[in-house]
């Protein structure tokens, strides 16, 4: 940010200046249920995350709470420089640099698929309406279903709406991508078509997060692996060194499960 | 063995189509047409059998004689009830035709009828943009529809530049209208907003709005209207003068939209947490995210619901009776009293329900016009 002079502080300030995710001691609760414990967890700008545990180990909750889906009740969140506290308009703030795709996709069923696409630009980032429906298409594009830009939701496939959810959170040109098991409702024909979108945009240079069980994309993308369960981050690692030699029991376990399934 | 059997039905029935190309034929002709309509529905089971000969019987009974008195006994001119009797024994048309001014425009001053008709047709320009989102100009339509209650109140009531009529004055259709469509108008997006704040965050916005609705689900509106009519002035430092008409609008108002803040709020819960996930991730605010996203659809499933207290509030303005109004009914009453005409009830009483009947059945059809429309252009 500052230009210092000191070349030892000019370091330390890139070094934090590429940070755009810091998750500090932060614990969550719902009710008396501890779900989240002590989450440490620094992503740096442009890196690339994948989630994976058993279910109900709190993935979801985790990257709920980096766009303040939910609420942590201790520790700090940063993003990009604002802390997420109780304010609306850092909670807001993040959530405009933040995209989200969901794993029932969440599109909105009475506006088309180019409606949808242009909802937040328009009156979020106040881009006028022609504009905002020429970025739109030419993320529609980008995932490769510009012909159905004047459909409705539910006249698509699973694949493909999940694809119009993906060009919907770009449309806003985020910084950060969070993805929640992005596939996991789709048809197997189907997960390949989302993951190819969801391979390109990783070429990009564009953050991203992904709660995910195919491990085929965590070998291919990831530039980390982060293993959760019962609430706690058990090993992170790249993804090769996680796969083949992965350090606590719990991991072990799990990848056995999941690799022979 | 199936070989055989093939090739032996094969040798006497050869297919006369070449195989993959079977040509489109119609269906048998037992299962179309009114022959085939006719056995399925009227005479499929015994019982159906026994219904349908009920059914026939009744209409045989019921139809002939109405009609004969509603049309072809009927008198549709005469002087008083004697004239009618003397040409037919059947309705005595007559009596409505001769008060159907009353009817329409109560006792609003005649030489001044011209502005109610001017504020009717100005009601179906700013009524028509609303309905139908297809309407030439709808964005100006619609502006007019937001201006069109101040030019209607100061056309009915007048004052500046017109001459002022007491609202007392107002009776009949007019009425009915006038109180009918400011409480439809009103209540439903206050309903809305009740609706909402019900479901708020902030307590006291929360347990405002429940208790209103609570208060006003509880209590007839009959004796809101009482309260409307005497208890208000209580309140009111003495000496000012609230039009008993407006208090009636409100009080009116305001009972429907405690009912159509539950309908709606029916439809709010139907709206899966997704919807409200997906717009707080893309950072909209409250107000747009209701606007857009969240009441577009509540408001969809809630339309049968909505329409329902609609019609319900449309009826139940026939209760301003009570406070000394006279709506139609009221009118329809007041009239029988008159010597000329006794008897007539028959003929009153059917001719306003036909009024509320049709503005009723016109909402329902709206209701069912607007569901399909939505329907099919969703298509979920
Ligand atoms: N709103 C809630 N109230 C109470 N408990 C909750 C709530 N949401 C989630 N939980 C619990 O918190 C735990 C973590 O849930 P979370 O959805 O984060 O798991 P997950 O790792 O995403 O699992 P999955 O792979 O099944 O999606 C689970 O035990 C779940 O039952
Ligand atoms: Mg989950």
């Amino acid at each position: 940010m500052s230009n210092s002079t000191q070349i030892g502080t000019e370091q330390m300030n890139t070094d934090q200046d590429n940070i755009v995710i810091r998750i500090n001691q932060m614990h969550k609760w719902y009710g008396q249920f501890h779900v989240l414990k002590d989450i440490n967890l620094d992503v740096t700008r442009g890196e690339k995350i994948v989630i994976c545990g058993p279910s109900g180990s709190g993935k979801s909750t985790m990257i709920r709470c980096i766009n303040r889906l939910e609420e942590h009740q201790k520790g700090d969140i940063i993003v990009d420089g604002t802390e997420l506290t109780n304010d609306l308009k850092n909670i807001e703030a993040v959530r405009r640099e933040v995209g989200m795709v969901f794993q029932h996709f969440n599109l909105f069923p009475h506006l088309t698929v180019l409606e949808n696409c242009t909802l937040a630009p328009i009156w979020v980032r106040k881009t006028p309406r022609l504009e905002a429906e020429e970025i739109a298409m030419q993320y529609l594009e980008r995932v490769k279903i510009p012909d159905q830009a004047n459909k409705f939701p539910g006249q698509l496939s699973g694949g493909q709406q999940q694809r119009v959810a993906i060009a919907r959170s770009l449309c806003m040109k985020p910084r950060i991508m969070l993805f929640d098991e992005p596939t996991s409702a789709l048809d197997p024909e189907m997960i390949k078509e989302v993951l190819d979108v969801m391979i390109e945009l990783a070429s990009e240079g564009i953050t991203m997060l992904c709660v995910t069980h195919e491990m085929g994309f965590a070998k291919t993308v990831a530039d980390r692996v982060i293993f959760m369960d019962g609430g706690e981050i058990i090993e992170e690692n790249v993804p090769q060194e996680f796969f083949d030699n992965p350090q606590h029991e719990r991991t072990k376990l799990f990848l056995s499960q999941i690799l022979n399934h | 063995m199936e070989k055989n059997n093939l090739s032996a039905t094969g040798s006497t029935m050869k297919p006369d189509y070449v195989i993959g190309e079977h040509p489109d034929l119609p269906p048998p002709s037992n299962t179309i047409g009114p022959i085939a309509w006719i056995r399925d529905n009227l005479l499929s089971s015994p019982a159906n059998i026994v219904m349908t000969i009920l059914s026939i019987f009744f209409l045989y009974k019921i139809l002939p004689p109405s009609l004969d008195w509603m049309f072809f006994d009927a008198a549709f001119v005469g002087e008083d009830r004697n004239a009618c009797r003397a040409v037919a024994d059947g309705a005595c048309w007559a009596f409505i035709s001769e008060r159907f001014k009353l009817f329409t425009y109560g006792f609003y001053p005649i030489e001044n009828r011209w502005r109610v008709d001017l504020s009717f047709v100005l009601l179906v320009i700013a009524v028509i943009p609303i309905l139908f989102d297809k309407t030439p100009f709808r964005k100006y339509g619609l502006w007019f529809a937001m201006v069109f209650p101040f030019i209607a109140g100061w056309l009915l009531v007048g004052g500046f530049g017109l001459d002022p009529v007491p609202t007392e004055k107002f009776g009949g259709f007019m009425l009915t209208l006038v109180v009918g469509i400011t409480g439809i108008a009103f209540s439903l997006p206050l309903g809305i907003l009740l609706a909402l704040g019900r479901q708020s965050n902030l307590p006291i916005i929360k347990v405002f709005c429940v208790s209103f609705i609570e208060f006003i689900r509880g209590v007839p509106l009959i004796t809101l209207l009482f309260v409307a009519s005497t208890m208000l002035s209580y309140f009111l430092p003495p000496g000012t003068n609230f039009d008993l008409l407006l208090r009636v609008l409100i009080m009116v108002t305001l009972f429907s939209a405690g009912y159509m803040a539950e309908v709606i709020r029916g439809g709010l819960q139907a709206i899966p947490k997704g919807q409200f996930e997906a717009s707080d991730a893309m950072g909209l605010k409250y107000w747009p995210s209701m606007r857009l996203i969240v009441l577009p659809q509540a408001l969809k499933i809630s339309i049968p619901g909505i329409v329902n207290t609609f019609i319900g509030l449309y009826k139940d303005t026939t209760l301003v009776i009570i406070i000394g109004l006279l709506d139609p009914l009221g009118i329809g009453r007041a009239s029988l009293s008159d010597t000329k005409w006794t008897g007539l009830s028959n003929e009153v009483y059917l001719f306003v329900a036909l009024f509320f009947f049709v503005s009723c059945f016109a909402m329902s059809r709206y209701s069912l016009y607007l569901e399909n429309k939505l329907q099919t252009e969703h298509r979920r």
